[in-house]
């Protein structure tokens, strides 16, 4: 069950991922391409930190698989290069069990990717995490594939 | 909105589908035209199924006088059969008036313990006055009497207060029939916090919002709700005065704000914050959210707290264990002592107002009951088969239980006696019911 869950996600995770570029995390990071991926600006459509902003989790899982650290890190960078700048991680749960339980858990999975950033020196008071728990799914369906998409962790930068 | 009416027939049924729905259609225009309804929002189904462990025949002759009358006794037959605990007599060919001299022995021969009757006047201003009368068969004597006025708008209330006289007179418990629940229902993007009686009818709009709702919990004199607001982007805490409609933030520190519950004084609110990381419970004061007060300190998830009847100790979810259980500790710190053992995963406690029940909701064999267990002795029974079956509540005198289930794909409310015997479903045929709650005793 789990490792069905487990192959669902990262089957979502390479469709979104396709859908966002054909360029892998790592060249991105560091590339500055002629497609304005390379910008470092979330309020760019072009840019990385606007189109990869979603960490994924597994079944039960509350920590950054290793697939998302370069993602995280990337943010991590940003946000240290620009003291200024104000995201709110927001975690969200699949539909499974009871609203405050997932609330709680949507705020462990938020939590899990604050603490990356602060290791990176991402100032406590750019960051603030919370959870959206079950109650907003990206994802409305009751499938495997559903579940997986709606256990995420999202980067929400502030004006 | 609308009921779907009960015959006046022995015990509890299920209904099909289509048969519900003729009488819906049939009721619907009864409601509007005798009772005065706004617009129908929503339409209610009830569904009952099993028989109380015990049941008290009794018949509810229809109210003479005026023609709301026969609908004022098929409010109080409704409430009575809801119950579980009550088998109608057919009263058929009876004109009672609340003055009539009761013939003891007929209505013993034809089954009844209790015969209750009674005259509905229309006054010059308008208004209605119910007389009631209650009488026992066995013993051969009055029981109750009762008379209550008011507008048309009231008269389903009323019927609700004399539906809450028989049931007291008879099991000797105090009536819910006219107290209030609150719930929140989703139509497409919009979210209603919604008030309605006991039976699903009468539903009040308290506050409606794009953003999600959940975790409505009355203030112990039903004055005002909590609840959870999402409507700034992200959990706030607020107050909501229902006669005014005056609300405001009580909780809104960085990170998330959740899970409100009330001190028995009404004085003090327990919520669950992140501001110190993970969700952990504080309390502070419920008026103007002062005195904040850390009660736990784990380092995983403490959330979902409720008060002891006694107000001294406070129930809730942690996860410190692995898997979500329920822990109990008191308000001055202390090590809390875990409460749930059977099953890795025991959420949204809720005790019985005697302080002796613990509801939960756990997971068995992937399907979300509503299991109860008995504090005192650690016995559990579930109370309903799921299978996805959440927020559950006592109703104030402890013996039924509201909660939302999905049936048939759909969100609907869910009511159990709390001995598991009887069941009935209120289903919403144009929304989903989630975040149900039994308000107090109406004071």
């Amino acid at each position: 069950m789990s490792r069905i869950a487990k192959a669902l996600t990262i089957a979502a995770l390479a469709a979104s991922l396709a859908a966002c570029s054909s360029v892998s995390l790592d060249d991105k990071a560091g590339a500055g391409g002629a497609d304005g991926s390379g910008i470092l600006d979330p309020f760019n459509p072009q840019s990385i930190l606007a189109k990869q902003r979603s960490v994924y989790f597994d079944f039960n899982s509350y920590t950054v698989s290793d697939q998302y650290r370069s993602l995280v890190e990337t943010h991590g960078k940003y946000l240290v290069s620009t003291p200024a700048q104000r995201v709110v991680i927001e975690g969200n749960t699949d539909a499974r069990g009871g609203s405050e339980y997932n609330l709680a858990l949507g705020q462990r999975r938020a939590e899990a990717v604050r603490r990356m950033l602060t290791l990176q020196g991402v100032s406590d008071t750019q960051v603030e995490t919370i959870s959206l728990g079950k109650e907003k799914p990206k994802a409305l369906g009751n499938t495997d594939a559903d579940y997986a998409e709606n256990r995420r962790a999202d980067f929400n930068y502030k004006r | 909105m609308t009921f779907d009416q009960l015959d006046p027939m022995p015990t509890a049924r299920k209904t099909s589908n289509n048969v519900a729905f003729g009488w819906l259609l049939a009721c619907l225009i009864i409601t509007l035209t005798l009772f005065g309804a706004d617009a129908a929002q929503a339409q209610l189904r009830v569904d009952i199924s099993g028989t109380g462990a015990q049941q008290y025949p009794v018949a509810i002759a229809d109210f003479s006088g005026d023609a709301v009358g026969s609908q004022v006794a098929e409010i109080i037959r409704a409430d009575l059969t809801r119950s579980g605990q009550f088998r109608l007599i057919a009263t058929t060919g009876s004109a009672l008036t609340a003055d009539t001299a009761i013939a003891f022995d007929e209505w013993r021969t034809r089954g009844a313990d209790f015969i209750a009757h009674g005259t509905v006047t229309r006054m010059p201003d308008g208004r209605f006055e119910i007389k009631y009368r209650l009488g026992d068969t066995v013993k051969r004597g009055p029981l109750d009497g009762f008379s209550v006025s008011g507008t048309e708008k009231e008269l389903r209330r009323n019927a609700h207060q004399i539906a809450d006289r028989i049931y007291e007179k008879i099991t000797g418990i105090k009536g819910v029939f006219a107290t209030r629940i609150a719930y929140v229902l989703k139509q497409g993007k919009t979210y209603e916090l919604q008030i309605a009686d006991a039976d699903g009818q009468n539903p009040q709009v308290a506050l409606r919002s794009r953003e999600p709702i959940i975790s409505p919990a009355w203030s112990p004199d039903g004055s005002r709700l909590a609840y959870v607001s999402f409507e700034s982007g992200k959990p706030v805490v607020y107050v909501h005065h229902l006669t005014t409609s005056k609300r405001a933030p009580v909780a809104n520190y960085k990170g998330n704000n959740s899970a409100p519950a009330w001190s028995p004084d009404g004085n003090t609110l327990a919520v669950v914050l992140t501001r110190d990381g993970l969700s952990q419970i504080y309390t502070l004061g419920a008026n103007d959210g002062a005195n904040l007060r850390r009660v736990t300190r784990s380092p995983l998830i403490d959330t979902e707290p409720v008060f002891a009847p006694d107000g001294r100790s406070i129930f809730f979810t942690s996860d410190r264990s692995g898997s979500p259980q329920i822990y109990q500790t008191g308000l001055e710190g202390g090590e809390p002592r875990r409460i749930s053992f059977n099953g890795g995963y025991n959420i949204s406690p809720r005790i019985s107002p005697d302080g002796k029940t613990l509801l939960t909701v756990t997971r068995r064999d992937g399907t979300y009951r509503i299991a109860s267990l008995n504090l005192t002795t650690g016995a559990e029974s579930l109370l309903t088969e799921g299978r996805d079956d959440q927020s559950p509540s006592f109703a104030p005198n402890g013996m039924q239980v509201l909660y939302a289930a999905i049936q048939g794909g759909r969100s609907v409310l869910a009511g159990v006696s709390s001995d598991g015997r009887v069941r009935q479903t209120l289903s919403v045929l144009n929304g989903e019911i989630r975040e149900p709650t039994w308000g107090p005793f109406s004071q």
